[in-house]
């Protein structure tokens, strides 16, 4: 019994109600509980994450309150290797996006409100252990989404946008949520705790029948909540429209969400649907790596260009995913994580320059640069990143991907190459010299670069962040890997196609990566 | 023959009695005030209903009347429902230019015959008590008599009412000629030869039609949005809550209490009448702009919902709609309370009247998106737990044909839904150019009703475990 994980998740929840109670002039204040209970969060997440002994068969940190015990139903968190790393993620964005809120000027008191209950929900869906609070974190982070895109989100589009991902990503949690259900009746466990389900499904795995119908349900429910193409185009426009911490929030950390559901519940426990079903996936995540890949070079609109290359991104969880081996669903983790902080990245720099320039044209800019020295570097080391500079913890992610999916789906792993590689390097790089390069444009002359140490201190974070992963990658993978084995042994049923050895293939990852480090590192 | 059982309908008669005798000696101005007295003893009564607490079943009156926990939980909703509703008159009631007490008293006789219709075990009891109900509103829905609008609403309720009575009373009058009696429990123990009579099966089929009436729900659905956007709106508020409750009472008592055997036989016939509930309800509210006629859709589209319970026929599919009718009921009272007094400057009820509410009243805004994200089913509230009970009970039957395409057509139903209910958040948070800004006043009672809607959405979604264990307990007797 450990009160860990119940504080990472309720200490935003509390903020939220805390908030609530405090007389809206009080602006500072409010701002500032905000900033200290997602700090607090942030703080323990880091604590949970070094305290976590990866190897130990199970759920570490595990806390329980029954809620509705004929049911099954009950508040049950706990961390492994896989979610660990994404609850750190998760608290390490929330905490940046909070501080990035000071451009919210009006009605703060509702805006951190519908924050901090975005961020509670965020958290509790990644941390619950039982699949009815799985799926209700999730939709529960829904509406202040839709709120804060309506009431605080840019541009003429943003009613528009709101509706859009709302409805969008509801049509995939109600599908996902039959999934579930079904799943968790037909296990005949009359529970919907994780555990039980798995153990019951281990003893007597469902029928194929059965796994033909719900497996289907909860690809594509979790799947439009990822973006998967061609469920992809609430996506760039939701995020566009969104203001920025709440795009900082939904593509770092929420939209993982139905990746997470891939990997824990619909893979292992549904074995031989996901066989059948994991080269169709990996044709769709071409789809998300080519076309929207394409529709991303087409981008003049900052905003529209990260999330499209998000979205594009998520075709290497995909694939990793697909390719049914320790190593590939390791670095889908992985880049889970990498991208979150990435996409949190992106999404905080192009908040700052929309805030004094209110355009996002990437035509008009020119020469960031030089009036900011500060964001423009974070931009730079954000797009290369995006483009898997090694370095970055996306590039371990991506290699660990290919690498896993090359031995089950050559072809379509090497179209995911040059399609990912080179098409995301000619995008980042286009943008790197349209907005950072050249001559000082008109917008760039009034630019306000991140002074304080406060102001860059967000920034600074998911860049350490992105970083110490990129250089120190066992960190992730030494926790990661025993969780993946173990999710894979269950999907592949004790056996697996490829027999992955860890040591040689980080060597290979050294030998044999000529994609990423032939291309010279652009510096300004 | 116990009649003390009936110490509850007593109790609310005598206080209906009351409200009219006390309006001969009140002066004029003070008679708006009744409807507190009312609701005040309503109260009373609510809290003396948990003193009757009854192991087993009891009956009254030649077994016509039941006094058991599913009659005891619709009483206590109804209390509920009424004293709100009351709350919300008294502030309404400077609109009704003549009969202020005959309105509350009218309330206290349609809550008596939602009652005796909890209690009911005989099909004569059934149609008393529902024509209770039925006449009672006649009056409350035409209760404006200097709005069109109102007059029509009422003239279409009648029109429909009738239709729907009649063909009820025929259907009973069938049921009678086969069964050569009109209590359930008898009916019961013959029904298996029943179910091979035709005769039988008409009225059977005649008076669930009729039924279908009193919950909005396909093939006499029609009426809803008219009378829901005309009729006043404290009436319209107990209409949805009431009337829908009592039908749905009834619906459980005759088709799981009393022919179990035929209804399994029914499952396709009602799935049918499920899937084409939703879709009207739901496919209709999306281009309304008038608040009340929203809910009068989103009402029949609830009501879709609420037969995926009855499809089910199981036990688990009859306690989740008494869980969705426990939080339907706070976030619809809580809607039209909050339409009441957002309409008083406008005199209509478009969906613009909302604009800037949060700047008006941040109480009424908040109450007013709760109850909608209710609605659509948004943890942590009433309306989501209680949809996915719902759905949770159907999913079981999954393998039966017919199934999957009621669980797709549900499915579809609850997006379209998030559409129109957060099309209303939008016009509350950031509609374009409010037109007006003045803040708005929320007298103590009403801002008492909101603060018992919010808790009760609110609980109903956190704490669900007693509640739920309450409702399971109360549909024990029916057989599946």
């Amino acid at each position: 019994m450990s009160l860990l994980l119940t504080s990472i998740i309720g200490l935003p929840i509390a903020g939220a109600l805390t908030v609530a109670l405090i007389p809206r002039s009080y602006r500072s204040v409010i701002r500032s509980v905000a900033l200290l209970v997602t700090m607090a969060s942030m703080v323990l997440s880091i604590y949970l994450f070094a305290q976590f002994q990866p190897g130990i068969p199970g759920y570490q940190f595990v806390h329980e309150l029954a809620w509705i015990p004929s049911l099954g139903i009950n508040y049950q968190v706990g961390v492994d290797g896989i979610n660990v790393g994404i609850i750190l993620m998760g608290a390490l964005v929330a905490f940046a996006a909070t501080c990035l809120s000071r451009e919210i000027t009006e009605r703060e008191k509702e805006y951190y409100f519908l924050l901090l209950m975005m961020i509670g929900g965020i958290l509790g869906a990644f941390a619950s252990l039982n699949l009815f609070f799985f799926f209700a974190f999730h939709e529960f982070a829904l509406i202040p989404t839709f709120i804060m895109i309506g009431v605080w989100g840019r541009g003429e589009n943003k009613n528009y946008a709101a509706f859009n991902m709302t409805i969008y990503l509801t049509v995939g949690a109600m599908l996902a949520l039959i999934g579930i259900v079904a799943l968790s009746i037909q296990a005949g466990a009359n529970s919907f705790d994780l555990r039980v389900i798995t153990a019951a499904l281990k003893a007597k795995p469902l029928g194929d029948a059965v796994q033909a119908w719900i497996f289907p349900l909860l690809l594509f429910g979790f799947g439009i909540l990822v973006s998967l193409w061609p469920f992809h185009t609430w996506a760039p426009l939701g995020y566009g429209a969104a203001p920025t911490a709440a795009s900082m929030l939904h593509a770092g950390v929420l939209k993982k969400f139905g990746l997470y559901g891939l990997i824990r519940i619909a893979i292992p426990l549904m074995p031989m649907a996901a066989q059948s079903w994991m080269q169709l996936l990996a044709i769709l995540c071409l789809g998300n790596i080519l076309f929207c890949g394409f529709v991303a070079m087409r981008q003049r609109n900052l905003n529209l260009l990260i999330g499209n290359s998000s979205v594009a991104h998520m075709g290497f969880v995909f694939l990793g995913i697909a390719s049914l081996t320790m190593v590939g669903v390791t670095g889908a983790v992985v880049i889970m994580i990498a991208h979150g902080l990435l996409a949190a990245l992106s999404f905080g720099i192009s908040g700052h320059i929309f805030n004094q320039t209110k355009t996002l044209d990437m035509d008009k800019m020119g020469g960031f640069l030089k009036p900011m020295p500060f964001i423009g570097s974070a931009l730079l080391m954000a797009l290369m990143a995006g483009c898997g500079l090694p370095g970055f913890a996306n590039f371990v992610g991506e290699a660990m991907t290919l690498f896993a999916a090359w031995e089950v789906f050559p072809i379509i792993t090497s179209l995911a190459i040059w399609g990912g590689l080179v098409m995301g390097a000619v995008y980042m790089l286009r943008a790197i010299r349209s907005i950072l390069h050249g001559p000082v444009s008109t917008l760039g002359e009034k630019l306000m670069d991140a002074t304080t140490w406060w102001k860059k201190l967000p920034f600074a974070l998911l860049i350490l962040g992105l970083l110490v992963f990129g250089i120190w990658p066992r960190l992730l993978t030494d926790k990661i890997k025993p969780s993946a084995e173990e999710v894979v042994a269950m999907a592949t049923m004790g056996q697996p196609t490829i027999k992955p050895v860890p040591p040689p293939i980080k060597a290979r990852i050294k030998a044999k990566r000529p994609a990423g480090t032939k291309r010279p590192p652009a510096r300004p | 023959m116990n009649a003390s059982l009936l110490v509850l309908e007593y109790a609310v008669v005598s206080i209906a009695l009351a409200v009219l005798l006390l309006d001969l000696w009140l002066p004029s101005a003070a008679k708006s005030k009744l409807g507190y007295v009312a609701a005040f003893a309503l109260t009373g009564v609510l809290c003396a209903s948990f003193l009757l607490n009854p192991e087993t079943a009891q009956f009254a009156f030649n077994h016509s009347y039941v006094l058991d926990s599913l009659s005891l939980f619709f009483k206590r909703l109804f209390l509920v429902a009424a004293i709100i509703t009351l709350l919300i008159s008294v502030d309404f009631s400077d609109r009704l230019i003549t009969g202020v007490s005959e309105f509350y008293a009218l309330i206290l006789f349609a809550l008596t015959g939602m009652m005796l219709a909890a209690s009911a075990n005989d099909f004569a009891m059934l149609f008393v008590s529902l024509e209770l109900i039925t006449v009672t509103f006649y009056v409350l829905t035409s209760f404006q008599r200097n709005r069109i609008r109102s007059l029509e609403a009422g003239v279409k309720y009648l029109i429909l009412g009738a239709l729907s009575s009649a063909f009820m009373v025929y259907g009973i009058a069938l049921i009678f000629g086969a069964a050569g009696t009109t209590r359930f429990d008898a009916i019961t123990l013959a029904s298996v030869q029943l179910a091979t009579k035709p005769l039988f099966l008409l009225g059977l089929l005649l008076t669930v039609a009729g039924l279908a009436f009193k919950i909005a729900s396909f093939p006499f659905q029609i009426w809803a949005p008219d009378v829901y956007q005309g009729a006043p709106t404290p009436a319209v508020a107990f209409l949805a809550v009431g009337s829908k409750a009592a039908g749905f009472v009834l619906l459980l008592r005759v088709l799981f209490g009393t022919v179990p055997n035929i209804t399994a036989q029914w499952t396709s016939l009602l799935i049918l009448i499920s899937i084409i509930t939703i879709l009207y309800g739901n496919l209709c509210a999306i281009p309304q702009r008038n608040l009340k006629r929203l809910l009068g859709y989103s009402s029949i589209g609830n009501a879709g919902y609420l037969m995926l319970g009855i499809t089910a026929s199981n036990s688990s599919g009859a306690s989740a709609i008494l869980y969705f009718l426990g939080g339907y009921l706070f976030s619809v009272l809580a809607a039209f309370a909050v339409i009441s007094i957002v309409s008083r400057q406008s005199d209509d009820e478009d969906i613009s009247i909302l604009a800037g509410l949060h700047h008006r009243s941040p109480l009424l805004a908040l109450a007013l998106t709760l109850a909608f994200v209710s609605l659509a089913g948004i943890p942590p509230l009433a309306g989501f737990f209680g949809k996915f009970l719902l759905l949770k009970s159907i999913v079981h039957k999954v393998g039966q044909p017919g199934f999957p395409i009621l669980i797709g057509v549900a499915l579809f139903g609850i997006v379209v839904s998030f559409y129109y209910y957060l099309g209303v958040v939008r016009a509350i948070y950031w509609s374009k150019n409010p037109p007006n800004l003045s803040p708005i006043s929320v007298p103590t009672p009403t801002r008492l009703v909101l603060y018992t809607c919010i808790a009760g959405i609110v609980y109903l979604g956190i704490f669900p475990n007693s509640p739920l264990a309450t409702a399971t307990q109360a549909v024990l007797p029916f057989k599946f």
